[in-house]
């Protein structure tokens, strides 16, 4: 049986514990320290949890690796969340809120590490071998009609960095974090760059007569 | 239901969501009252609109939306 998470509209504003959270953060004396203590605790058994379970697809994570960075998520979590107190805006209870730092860190962690010492596959000529024989012959034909058709826009119609970083994060599955670390940017500037490259691509496959959107609503179908 | 064959996963991956999508900084900062919404049986997707449309483009926020669902259900003593 599913209890619900009740929601905590703004318009409401804060329940009890997150501003009871907030009271005891932005206190000057020992009540603070003992709320960090305890905000660090809650940090951690979250990025312990998420990284245990991300690496469960890494063998070569030993156990003491899986503490370092659940330990390094939850300090970085903590000094984000300190430093982002006056963001919290009460839409969600601040517990909420405050996981979220806490899996996104471990996440993006766990995706650097099992990444660390490779070289970033970059190149279009590493095209995947997509044949398999789950469609209807007919589909598979437009399908693949499309993917010949979007393998030459990459080579035309994006610029040097959009088909960079298509190719990498779309066609060779570099994690966007890894990537963004190599590059020396950030997650959100690669997926512009991404979300334009993807726009470029459709207008161009319209402008062949090729239409997407009906290929993807039979697949639905 | 409509097993998804790996040319239509690369293409997937390849055009992305058709509809408007927040970027990744918006959904972020989105997450925690997305996935209350969500748990709580509310309508997230209109209240948060765009929200749904990342999620599908954006592999790294969709698991980051998954292990936040997953974590609060886990709390709350609801299985996936």
């Amino acid at each position: 049986m599913r209890a619900p998470v009740e929601p905590v509209p703004a318009a409401r504003g804060l329940d009890a514990d997150s501003r009871r959270w907030l009271e005891r953060l932005g206190d000057a004396g020992p009540e603070r320290e003992a709320a960090i203590g305890e905000l660090h605790e809650l940090l951690l058994r979250a990025a312990s949890s998420e990284v245990s379970r991300r690496c469960a697809m890494f063998p070569q994570f030993r156990g003491g690796d899986q503490q370092d960075i659940a330990q390094q998520s939850a300090d970085d979590a903590l000094v984000a969340i300190m430093g982002k107190l006056d963001d919290f805006r009460g839409e969600s209870r601040f517990t909420t809120w405050a996981y979220k730092f806490a899996l996104y860190e471990a996440a993006a962690n766990v995706r650097k590490r099992a990444w660390q010492g490779r070289e970033l596959p970059l190149d279009a000529e590493a095209w995947p071998d997509v044949a398999d024989a789950g469609p209807a012959p007919h589909r598979e034909a437009e399908t693949n009609q499309l993917l010949a058709a979007i393998r030459e826009e990459i080579q035309s119609s994006l610029s040097t960095h959009q088909r960079e970083v298509l190719v990498a994060i779309a066609l060779n599955e570099v994690p966007i974090d890894v990537l963004a670390e190599r590059l020396n940017t950030t997650r959100g500037a690669l997926y512009k760059a991404l979300h334009d490259a993807r726009r470029s691509l459709r207008a161009a496959l319209l402008e062949r007569g090729l239409s997407i959107e009906q290929h993807q609503a039979e697949e639905g179908g | 239901m409509n097993e998804q064959s790996a040319q239509d996963r690369l293409l997937g991956r390849l055009l992305g969501p058709a509809g408007p999508e927040l970027s990744c900084e918006r959904c972020f900062e989105e997450l925690d009252r997305y996935v209350e919404l969500e748990l709580a049986g509310a309508d997230a997707d209109a209240a948060i609109p765009g929200m749904r449309g990342h999620l599908d483009g954006c592999s790294a926020c969709a698991e980051d939306h998954e292990s936040l669902r997953a974590l609060l259900m886990e709390q709350s003593g609801s299985s996936p």
